[in-house]
């Protein structure tokens, strides 16, 4: 009897009732030419649920004011809500303390920080950075950057040949020694989608001694991540592809790396003294986060992640892969559509070309239709350059999609063939 | 409800999917190359200029629907004007995709692109073609030209 009644708690967990879900979406109530928004770029941005505006509404009419200097009430308020933010995130990815949790402008300064913290500070000729060719711009960027200044060197791992969407793991062993001083890698591919094998990575890296950071910007807002079952050093995520407000990310990293790195920025918050000829830091987290911070941002991440925790991660994962196998045997069955990625594990991000019609028509056709899909190189040109496309159409989804936008991203396809092919 | 049939006129479908000059000019004595980095077209135009008077005009290249065609159209366009007059084309031809303003007497089968004044963001695929060939009439030697 007992067994039943777990299972029937189960299941109730596992249901999204995605119309009532989508009515907390003020956006997605919206029309274009007469047609609901297929919100299909989640990848890039997510919509906000009412919570999280209201949220915002409350900080500014409420208790907007600067955090940990106010004496007055409101500011202490501010303060309040500003680090309670704080531990929501950090319970969320399951932190060993909200002291491990920095907010930054996004996930892209966040591994900034990292490769000028902690980058500047501990690369030197000979040492080497291991990247892979999957990587957004933001985790290519900053350590070329950082090897420029350092003079170390900068590998990649590259993607299985021929191209499906996976790493070319059997490259770690070569790739992976002892002159590894850090392994970026992304968690989930922007482009296929592709779950990357991060704790097997995370354990080879180790048994070289290197540090592991994982960009999670695409893992972190679709499933439950636990950054002490990763054992990841380093683990960076955006607020705003998490129905968070834009202009607030998270960086992550273990407290003894947080403490024995430099501070990023210089300014206010980030001081314990400061003399005309030296100061000390503040501790961790504020040691890091200099002026004035992104406050409203970071307590609209706040009631974004209580929003995520009441729909319940593992049931957003569950309706997420649902839509995916359904947007794939659609899309198959689609003509002319070219299909890229199939790994075995890939979150709710799908890539695809339509043989004779360039990205960028077929995105502005399906935008007639109220369809809203990415058409573009998705700020990962190495991987356009081993698909040899220019640009791929990119849908991506999240909890508030449904089947029949799908439905109507395909019947789009073919109206975009019938007008151009 | 503005129709996307009036961005894709069918000219514009045909000159994009067999566009005109479409190849490498063998005497060309100018050449320069286009880059749309947001959408990762590349159009390389060859000319051939005598006495400051377009003789010829090719293009190579990859490229959206509308980059396409306007660059072939501009092509048929252009053969036999002189530098003075590109000029001008270019004036009015950026004039109309930008504001919807055509002057279709000067422009001729070009005023088929005015619908690109609706969507801002592929104003730089029509002009891409353009801009790369007022680099090439302006130094000669081979130029990376973008839209940004």
């Amino acid at each position: 009897m007992l067994k039943t009644v777990k299972n029937s708690v189960k299941n109730d967990s596992n249901f999204i009732d995605v119309e009532k879900v989508r009515r907390d979406f003020p956006l997605l109530q919206n029309h274009y030419n007469g047609r609901p928004i297929a919100f299909l770029d989640n990848a890039a941005t997510t919509q906000k649920p009412q919570v999280v505006l209201d949220k915002l509404n409350e900080f500014y009419t409420q208790y907007n004011a600067n955090v940990h200097r106010a004496i007055y009430h409101i500011g202490e308020q501010a303060t309040r809500e500003y680090e309670d933010a704080r531990k929501k995130v950090s319970d969320f990815i399951n932190a060993p303390d909200p002291s491990t949790i920095i907010f930054t402008r996004g996930a892209t300064e966040a591994i900034n920080l990292v490769a000028y913290s902690w980058g500047r500070h501990n690369l030197s000729p000979g040492d080497e950075i291991l990247i892979t060719e999957m990587e957004h711009h933001s985790n290519i960027i900053p350590w070329q950057l950082a090897v420029k200044d350092t003079g170390a060197t900068l590998r990649y791992i590259p993607l299985h040949l021929p191209v499906d969407g996976t790493l070319d793991l059997q490259s770690l062993e070569v790739n992976l020694t002892n002159r590894t001083k850090l392994v970026a890698i992304v968690h989930q591919s922007n482009v296929f989608g592709t779950i990357n094998p991060v704790k097997k990575i995370i354990k080879a890296a180790q048994s070289v001694g290197a540090l592991v950071l994982l960009d999670s910007a695409q893992s972190v807002p679709h499933s439950k991540v636990d950054v002490q079952a990763l054992d990841c050093d380093f683990l960076v995520f955006s607020g705003h592809k998490m129905m968070g407000p834009s202009g607030v990310g998270v960086l992550y990293a273990k407290e003894t790396l947080l403490n024995s790195m430099e501070p990023f920025m210089g300014g206010g918050e980030m001081i314990s003294t400061v003399s005309m000829e030296y100061s000390t830091w503040n501790d961790i987290p504020w040691k890091f986060e200099a002026g004035t911070p992104n406050i409203a941002q970071a307590i609209g991440l706040g009631a974004a992640v209580d929003y995520l925790n009441e729909l319940n991660m593992e049931s957003i994962h569950a309706h997420e892969n649902e839509l995916m196998d359904y947007a794939s045997d659609m899309l198959k069955n689609t003509p002319r559509v070219i299909l890229y990625g199939n790994g075995s594990k890939r979150g709710a991000i799908i890539s695809f070309n339509v043989e004779g019609i360039h990205p960028h028509d077929l995105a502005q056709i399906l935008d007639q239709d109220g369809i809203a899909v990415r058409a573009g190189h998705h700020c990962a040109q190495p991987i356009m350059k081993r698909l040899n496309v220019p640009a791929t159409t990119r849908a991506s989804f999240y909890v508030y999609n449904t089947k029949d936008e799908i439905d109507r991203l395909c019947e789009g396809i073919e109206k975009a063939i019938n007008l151009l092919c | 409800m503005y129709d996307i049939r009036e961005l894709y006129q069918q000219l514009i479908i045909d000159h994009s999917k067999n566009p005109k000059n479409f190849t490498v000019l063998k005497d060309a004595n100018r050449s320069a190359n286009g880059d749309n980095p947001l959408c990762g077209d590349k159009v390389t135009i060859y000319l051939k200029l005598e006495d400051d008077v377009i003789q010829d005009i090719s293009f190579q290249g990859s490229g959206c629907a509308i980059s396409k065609a306007s660059t072939s159209i501009m092509t048929t366009s252009l053969k036999g004007k002189t530098v003075e007059e590109f000029q001008t084309f270019f004036d009015i031809f950026h004039q109309m995709v930008t504001t919807g303003k055509t002057d279709s007497i000067v422009l001729g089968k070009l005023a088929v692109l005015s619908g690109v004044h609706q969507y801002p963001v592929r104003v730089k695929c029509a002009t891409l073609a353009w801009h790369t060939v007022k680099n090439a009439l302006e130094d000669g030697i081979r130029k990376i030209a973008t839209t940004e």
